[in-house]
């Protein structure tokens, strides 16, 4: 399987859920200091349910593509499933092999949105080493 | 004198494979003749150096000793002024550590230039979170040359001699010169300039110069730092440790006398060993060949990126490396797909974030070309860019 399957392609090139994201309850903007990759992150969430996503960045296919697919994932489910979610489950929803080189662009959504949740609760935005699992 | 294509054969790496390297600038492959040089050492005369009296210690302290004379030679330095490092980084560490601290006082003034790789910028700004010091930049005009008026009030000048980025050349002799007439000092990072050009210490009147091994095709782990000898007499050790003591008490010490002063513990005995296996090795060219090989490499280079739509070569390159974007097309894209079809291209900031911010991009993709390229990897590289831009864009 290519790391630059159909699927990416499409998503990099028509990004899904994009926008700037108005009146959100929480706004977040993380990066991939190592590539530039950026993403921003607006959440409306209302009973600890996510009532939507707007999302804007600029970066790799990987990074912006692996955030338009899992911003198709997020609506209606609780932020307590989504702080759940580790690197395994954004690998088989993006279906595409993840090497060490590139770990950090498909994760990166991930992070975002965990640290957007993060601080929608008022808590402390989690380390690349959280989200990559190495810290559990 | 020989063709490039004998100079490939010497390669191990371009046996085995299809590849097409790009990217010397980052890392220079190795001529087999390098690599025999380090596994003999290692099974006919490994042992540590100046430390025993056995055969093995003498034929390894003699191999050390012999490399430091031929870097010393390369660089037109004395051997008392040749110091082996484990790295140009820390070359650069060294005398922002050592000579830095002993010298700088808060209030006083180290100029670096934009072009200044990661490793000729942090341990000055660590002098300047620890001591104070100000850290002022020379600019680059839309060319990338450097804007340089004069260094009234400056200490130091960091300055590289080619940046790993633009592939521009600043002035050496005329920085020196300057800074010498407004009492700076001048440490010059030669890591990308070393392998295309003759350095001459003694000619440049620097006084301070780092390179490091691994892009002169020699081995990783070894660095250079030539420095002036009054200075580094002068200057205090940088890391304690075996070999750079005089005596040792239990409550003092004292250290050894320059260049042993500056290499605390084992020194990179089998790099020094591939490093002098190396300078040799290039030595069978002349400067002019690899000059006007390279030269027409980045001519050929500037001209077949400037026939692919939507690409922008930054500055004016003149020596080693091309670097470019390429309009929606981020770098790590189009180097990993360029990179399974053998194509080995440098994408990112090249750790040099600075630069990057001054020209307003977050990354760019680097070309970087060393003795063994050819037009045709060149070419070849056109082709899978193009294929590249294709998949990401139609």
């Amino acid at each position: 399987m290519d790391l630059y399957a159909e699927n990416i392609l499409d998503h990099y090139r028509d990004p899904r859920h994009k926008g700037e994201g108005g009146r959100a309850s929480v706004s977040k903007e993380e990066d991939n200091p190592s590539c530039g990759d950026r993403l921003t992150v607006h959440l409306w969430i209302e009973n600890n349910v996510i009532e939507k996503i707007e999302w804007e960045g600029v970066g790799c296919a990987i990074s912006q593509a692996g955030m338009s697919i899992f911003s198709e994932e997020l609506e209606g489910k609780t932020t307590e499933e989504i702080l759940k979610l580790n690197k395994d489950d954004i690998y088989e929803l993006l279906g595409v092999p993840i090497g060490p080189r590139r770990f950090k662009c498909a994760l990166l959504c991930l992070h975002t949105v965990k640290n957007a949740i993060r601080k929608y609760e008022g808590k402390d935005s989690q380390s690349w080493l959280e989200t990559v699992g190495l810290g559990e | 004198m020989r063709s490039t294509d004998e100079i490939r054969r010497q390669f191990p790496i371009f046996r085995s494979e299809e590849i097409i390297y790009l990217d010397s600038a980052a890392t220079a492959q190795k001529p087999q003749i390098v690599l025999d040089a380090i596994d003999r050492f290692y099974k006919e005369e490994n042992a540590n150096v100046h430390r025993g009296m056995h055969i093995l210690a003498e034929k390894a302290t003699e191999s050390f000793e012999g490399a430091r004379e031929t870097v010393a030679n390369f660089l037109g330095a004395d051997l008392h002024e040749t110091v082996f490092t484990h790295g140009c980084t820390e070359s650069i560490n060294l005398v922002a550590m050592s000579w830095g601290r002993s010298n700088l006082k808060k209030g006083d003034t180290v100029a670096l230039s934009i072009l200044e790789h990661h490793s000729n910028i942090v341990p000055w700004l660590q002098l300047k979170e620890e001591i104070g010091i100000n850290v002022q930049w020379i600019d680059i005009d839309d060319d990338g040359s450097l804007m340089i008026d004069n260094f009234d009030g400056v200490q130091l000048v960091a300055i590289t001699g080619c940046s790993n980025v633009l592939g521009v050349k600043p002035d050496l002799k005329l920085i020196i010169d300057t800074a010498h007439a407004a009492g700076a000092k001048v440490v010059v990072d030669a890591a990308q300039l070393v392998v295309h050009e003759k350095i001459d210490v003694k000619e440049l009147d620097c006084d301070f110069l780092t390179f490091s091994g691994h892009k002169l095709y020699g081995p990783t782990g070894i660095g250079v730092l030539y420095g002036k000898r009054e200075l580094l007499e002068s200057m205090p050790p940088f890391l304690g440790g075996g070999m750079m003591i005089g005596e040792v008490k239990k409550d003092s010490f004292t250290s050894a006398e320059i260049p042993n002063k500056f290499e605390a513990g084992t020194p990179p005995i089998a790099q020094a060993v591939g490093l002098k296996a190396a300078l040799d090795w290039l030595s069978q060219f002349e400067w002019k060949y690899i000059q006007t090989h390279e030269d027409d490499l980045i001519r050929a280079a500037i001209e077949t990126l400037n026939t692919i739509e939507g690409l922008h070569i930054l500055g004016k390159p003149q020596v080693g490396c091309v670097s470019f974007t390429i309009e929606g097309i981020h770098p790590h894209d189009l180097t990993e797909i360029i990179g399974r079809k053998g194509v080995c291209m440098r994408a990112g900031h090249h750790c040099a974030q600075p630069l990057h911010e001054r020209l307003g991009i977050n990354a760019s993709t680097r070309l970087s070309v060393g003795i063994y390229n050819t037009k045709e990897d060149i070419a070849r590289a056109k082709e899978e860019i193009e294929k590249a831009i294709s998949i990401l864009k139609s």
